[in-house]
């Protein structure tokens, strides 16, 4: 592995079922009486969040504490951010009590780049503006793998707000990474200019998205990175993207259907489908936290090419 | 390279070992509370086949469970380079308490490793107790650790590697010397 982990852009395949396969010996941990291994005893993770989450937040949280590392949670609402000091600043700072590793969420792509350059901690990327969101694609394939026999040739459909989504960057650069035949669609307004460069199907037609697919990934309306009138109103939103159970019917009798979570039922999604059957939701959530152990367990080694250096 | 143990006479070493375990179990139900944990990689097999000894001379199901020490390593964090180990899956279907646990393990050595197992085993429950099963006691430990039955005892010199090689992981049962 890499010294951080910013994107899936810089990971191999290898690596991607280097982190799937750890993750699923880090999962038999969570079954356990015990569920602390003492691995990273000694290491210092800070988790620098300057955007509201809740999912994935607890999920580093939980994932760190069961490798026994120390951790502590920056609430920059609450912090000198208000009081004007930059990110590299702020980063110096932490960085000079020496932690081992810093999560970082951020409003802006590219923040995670920026501390990287900066900073002798391992940066793990949870989410920066409408880049990347590597450890949710990581995720969202090992949830998939859990359910389809392999990656080559699977066809999925994402279907939502692809302009403002870093959750569509990271699963789109993923799973084509492996040789899965991605579609998106979502309405034209919300197509980021340039998005068949990232080796995907693109159309305006959810049918055609989801027609005979294995896995279906809606993504949220992202109403807080809206500026302007995207779409009419959430009603039309809903009844033309929205996926219902009529829409899933078109997909792959064994289909799953996925969302990175918070859901707005009604919107991008109905709550029969979210609810239903198919639906793998709230396993995406559980499967956060394996994932998450093995990629801090992965960068706490050495680096390969600090060795060369 | 000296070939220190062949096919035939691990065979014959797995199978006194079984003998061992139950000589020192006579006792009526005392085998029910007998549990194999093999550490991976070469000691899941072996782990399978004392199993499969013992039930083949006292008809008793020994229950068996495969323990991957990596995360109790004492020196993950001290890499300065180079990538981490692979972790793989720890499976123990049953539960500790109570049981006599033979933990098994291809060579015995430092110690290092099966320091890291106890740690490993005891966050899963409270054995009754836990004895130490080795293929090969090479020496040289660098802990308080000794065997409770060992296939055979190898002395070797620090700079010597003493490989197993198992026909369920390499394709032929052989215990070698590498100078």
């Amino acid at each position: 592995m890499k010294k951080d982990l910013l994107g899936i852009a810089d990971l191999t395949p290898e690596e991607i079922y280097l982190v799937l396969e750890t993750a699923e010996a880090m999962r038999e941990i969570g079954q356990r009486p015990i569920k602390k291994v003492p691995t990273l005893r000694g290491k210092t993770v800070v988790n620098l969040f300057y955007e509201p989450s809740t999912r994935t937040r607890t999920s580093f949280e939980i994932a760190e504490k069961r490798l026994s590392a120390d951790t502590l949670n920056v609430a920059v609402a609450a912090s000198s951010v208000l009081k004007g000091e930059t990110l590299a600043d702020t980063a110096r700072n932490i960085e000079a009590m020496s932690p081992d590793m810093i999560v970082l969420r951020h409003s802006s792509s590219g923040a995670c780049h920026l501390l990287s350059r900066i900073c002798k901690s391992r940066i793990i990327n949870a989410g920066d503006g409408m880049h990347e969101h590597p450890t949710q694609a990581l995720l969202d394939a090992f949830t998939i793998k859990e359910h389809k026999p392999r990656f080559e040739g699977l066809k999925v459909a994402i279907v939502g707000d692809l302009a403002h989504s870093r959750v569509l960057r990271s699963n789109a650069l993923l799973l084509t990474k492996l040789h899965a035949d991605v579609w998106v669609s979502g309405p034209p307004t919300l197509l980021p200019p340039g998005i068949e460069r990232l080796g995907v199907h693109v159309t305006t037609s959810v049918d055609e998205a989801v027609q005979d697919a294995d896995v279906i990934m809606m993504l949220r309306i992202q109403q807080e990175r809206m500026q302007g009138a995207f779409f009419p109103s959430l009603r039309e939103y809903f009844n033309v993207f929205g996926m219902t159970a009529e829409r899933v019917s078109r997909a792959k009798p064994d289909v799953i259907i996925m969302h990175p979570g918070p859901m707005n039922r009604g919107v991008e999604i109905a709550s029969d489908v979210a609810d239903g059957p198919y639906s793998v939701i709230l396993e995406q959530v559980a499967n956060g936290v394996a994932v998450r152990m093995a990629v801090l367990y992965l960068l706490a080694g050495g680096v390969e090419d600090e060795a060369a250096a | 390279m000296p070939v220190v143990l062949d096919a035939d006479r691990m065979a014959r070493s797995l199978a006194r070992i079984a003998h061992e375990i139950l000589e020192r179990k006579s006792g009526p139900g005392d085998i029910a509370e007998v549990a194999l944990v093999g550490i991976r990689t070469r000691g899941v097999p072996l782990a399978r086949r004392i199993a499969k000894s013992l039930f083949d001379i006292a008809h008793h199901e020994i229950p068996t469970g495969a323990l991957d020490i990596t995360l109790y390593r004492d020196d993950v964090s001290s890499h300065a380079v180079g990538p981490q180990p692979v972790v793989r899956k720890t499976e123990i279907p049953f539960s500790i308490d109570g049981k006599l646990i033979l933990l098994v393990d291809d060579v015995l050595y430092t110690g290092r490793t099966i320091r890291a197992a106890l740690d490993a085993l005891i966050d899963f429950g409270r054995p009754k107790a836990i004895q130490l099963v080795v293929l090969v006691d090479r020496g040289h430990r660098e802990l308080p650790i000794k065997a409770d039955y060992v296939g055979k005892n190898v002395p070797t010199s620090a700079t010597q590697s003493v490989q197993v090689h198992l026909l369920e992981i390499d394709g032929r049962d052989e215990v070698e010397i590498v100078p």
